[in-house]
């Protein structure tokens, strides 16, 4: 295929000089690689910002009672590390960061089919964060209605909904725009021989992920303008008093952030599929099965939106068929984790911190995935509905499986992105610590919530407290790993030994080409004749 | 019909900029879908009032404004056929009836919306909250779904008066035409929605 030996003399896409210098040279680039930098070094930090409320809250719950602040600050809290995590960090995540890294490499491309409009998906993405934290420091205080703004209290508060919800459509309207050029780009840009069942799993991922950015979205972005409307106009879609329905409210913005969900999880599958097949050097079992089954959660994703509201006053009919939908819908997430057993079965498997990640991935993802048929199921959802319950599912399915695969990731790319190499060993006991961390943290609210915990409360009773106190000792062991895992990547970047073209004996494209890429990654586009996991 | 450059960076994809735009207006059709959606939900639940909310429009200026944007429609696609045939001259006429009716379009909303803000009734204000509860759904969604419209006129009359000043300095010539194409694309997008509001809003009577 292409020559693998270093060429000297190429530039890389870091130390390319252009027209621009300094930080212009970065914010003016409209090189996919660059881009999918910036958004990388966005995203840590609104992770970073989300993760530290997250901890203020796991401390002000160590004990019964007002501990370091009140339910007001409390309700800001919650409300908005959920905006930050879901709007800013998860729903962007690994789509705009490692789509906009890999995508066009791994489909032998030498950009996305829209440069310019890349670069402008991301300033508006910024526009979307500043709108964000000026959410929280205007007048009125942060908004504190839940980073779901159910209606009627979302335009009842006085706190700031209305930058909160402007920030959360400007971000939908900068994920519409990155969708939308990854499907062309997969489409268009394809090298020669790339045919469709050539392509890596991850990109046929990111190819499911872009159709529902694409198809979703527009509904939460016409959902919260009219929110917005409401607050300004009294429109009355939503007030009761004014004849409206706030149960639509719930449909409209479920009828996205159900979806939404699959907008996380699939690129989150797709990096999964790229690690275990390398780290077990063989090639991946089941593939279109794989590729089918990301289609398929595309599709069914959308019909499941009302499991939210099993308690808000459906049909019977609605809810029976929401929730067979729901149990329908976990049959191509099995699929996935069976094939990648299978990949490893028999083969010759290297615990490289890549494949721990991707490992506790399925662990924390089946527990996620499990719960959710609690949740799923109509009376069990009853006890549990509200509960401290779902805040552990929904963390074991987005913080385990995204989070997982996002750490994963970049441990797997990172020689490929800067060239270095970080500390395999410290990169192993981050591992640990977040692993062990993250399961203390988030299993004990399983619990809880089956003894009646409810969620997005600052309060509890006495009997609750060792649970609580368990999960918050979790965060905080989870939070030094994450930043022993911080400190250990940009070592590595700063002081790191320089990492061959293909550490890890990977088979996709992005491997046969020099760490870090050349600018135009290719100096010959090349020419594609066999499978992507091609493992002797 | 491609002028091929070889020194360009940027490799040109008509095909896939024209693919481009098409996915943009899907998403702009869902966007209007959830109005839609939300429309279908309050008919359902206050009839009586939809129909003599109707009946408090002004057919006369829908109709006119529909026809309006009909011809528009029409005129957009001609300018785009003289384009290709490389007649200059005919498609700036043709681009420019299309900017024009536009404006008659905005003009009328003007004087459609002027009236009922007249009469005290606008989005918030006391009249409004006045009303029986299936009118003032009625009303809202008025404002708000011919309101979004009328800016994607606006968007729409923007890409096209840029596709008018291209054409006249030349750099929009029948080598490379994608901006008007899709500006073309998108105004049909425009009167499309419109086709939809326009019975629901004036005709359910």
């Amino acid at each position: 295929m292409i020559n693998t030996n270093e060429p000297t003399g190429y530039v890389s896409y870091l130390d390319y000089k252009g027209k621009y210098t300094g930080i212009r040279a970065w914010i003016y680039s409209t090189d996919h690689k660059r881009i999918g930098l910036l958004y990388l070094y966005c995203i840590t930090t609104f992770f970073s910002i989300g993760a530290i409320m997250g901890i203020l809250m796991r401390i002000e719950l160590l004990a019964p009672g007002p501990t370091i602040m009140g339910p007001q600050t409390y309700n800001g809290l919650f409300t908005v590390h959920g905006i930050i995590m879901i709007f800013l960090v998860v729903i962007p995540g690994l789509s705009v960061v490692f789509g906009n890294l890999f995508m066009p490499i791994l489909i032998g491309a030498r950009d996305v089919a829209f440069p310019r409009l890349n670069l402008f998906a991301w300033y508006v993405y910024i526009a979307g964060c500043c709108l964000a934290i000026l959410s929280q420091v205007l007048r009125h205080g942060p908004p504190d209605t839940g980073w779901t703004f159910y209606a009627p209290y979302s335009l009842a508060t006085g706190t700031n909904v209305i930058a909160a919800t402007g920030a959360a459509f400007v971000l939908g309207f900068s994920s519409i725009l990155t969708g939308l050029n990854f499907i062309v780009t997969i489409h268009r840009m394809r090298a020669p021989g790339m045919t469709f069942f050539r392509m890596p799993l991850f990109v046929w991922a990111i190819y499911a992920t872009a159709w529902i950015q694409l198809l979703a979205t527009p509904i939460i972005g016409i959902t919260l303008l009219m929110l917005i409307m409401e607050r300004l106009f009294n429109i009355g879609f939503f007030e009761p008093a004014l004849g409206g329905d706030p149960v639509l409210f719930q449909h409209l913005f479920w009828i996205y952030s159900h979806p939404a969900v699959y907008i996380m999880i699939l690129p989150a599958m797709g990096v999964i599929s790229e690690i275990i097949p390398t780290f077990s050097q063989k090639s991946i079992y089941g593939y279109k099965a794989i590729a089918f089954s990301s289609l398929a959660i595309a599709g069914v994703g959308y019909l499941i939106w009302g499991h939210h509201m099993f308690t808000s006053g459906m049909s019977l009919v609605a809810i029976w068929s929401f929730s067979l939908f729901t149990f329908i819908v976990a049959i191509p997430s099995a699929v996935k984790v069976f094939s990648w057993v299978g990949t490893m079965y028999k083969g010759s498997i290297d615990l490289k911190p890549p494949m721990l990640y991707a490992l506790s991935f399925i662990f924390l993802f089946m527990i996620g995935g499990f719960s959710g048929l609690v949740v799923g199921g109509l009376a069990t959802d009853v006890q549990v509905h509200d509960t401290a319950f779902v805040v552990a599912h929904f963390h074991y399915i987005v913080f385990g499986g995204m989070g997982y695969a996002f750490f994963g990731a970049i441990h797997y790319w990172f020689p490929k992105i800067y060239g270095k190499m970080y500390k395999i060993r410290r990169a192993n006991i981050a591992w640990a610590m977040t692993f062990i961390g993250f399961n203390f943290l988030y299993f004990p609210q399983f619990i809880l919530g089956m003894q009646g915990m409810p969620r997005r409360y600052f309060d509890y009773l006495p009997q609750f407290q060792t649970g609580e106190v368990i999960s918050s000792l979790g965060g905080f062991l989870f939070i030094a790993g994450f930043a022993l895992m911080v400190y250990n990547l940009v070592m590595g970047f700063r002081k790191g030994e320089k990492a061959p073209a293909n550490p890890w004996h990977g088979t996709t494209l992005e491997w046969q080409i020099p760490s870090p890429p050349p600018l135009e990654n290719f100096e010959e586009i090349p020419v594609i004749t066999t499978d992507p996991y091609n493992y002797k | 019909m491609e002028e091929k450059s070889l020194h360009t960076e940027e490799p040109r994809d008509d095909y896939a900029a024209k693919m481009g735009m098409w996915l943009f207006i899907f998403t702009e059709i869902l966007l209007f879908a959830g109005l839609f959606l939300v429309y279908s939900v309050f008919r359902f639940k206050y009839p009586v009032l939809f129909h003599q909310g109707a009946l408090e429009l002004n057919v006369t200026i829908g109709s006119l404004n529909t026809v309006v944007l009909l011809i528009s429609s029409m005129t957009v696609a001609m300018s785009l056929t003289a384009m290709q045939k490389n007649n200059k001259k005919l498609a700036l006429t043709l681009l420019f009836i299309t900017i024009l009716c536009a404006l008659i379009f905005l003009f009328n909303k003007y004087i459609e919306w002027g009236a009922k803000f007249n009469e005290g009734l606008y989005p918030g204000s006391e009249l409004m909250l006045k009303l029986e509860r299936g009118h003032l759904l009625f009303f809202s969604l008025y404002f708000f779904m011919t309101g979004l419209h009328a800016l994607h006129i606006i968007i729409g009359m923007v890409i096209l008066s840029i596709a008018f000043i291209k054409i006249r300095k030349g750099t929009l010539h029948i080598g490379k035409y994608m901006l008007l194409e899709n500006g073309a694309l998108y105004w049909h997008l425009v009167d499309l929605i419109w086709i939809f509001l326009f019975p629901l809003f004036y005709l359910i009577t």
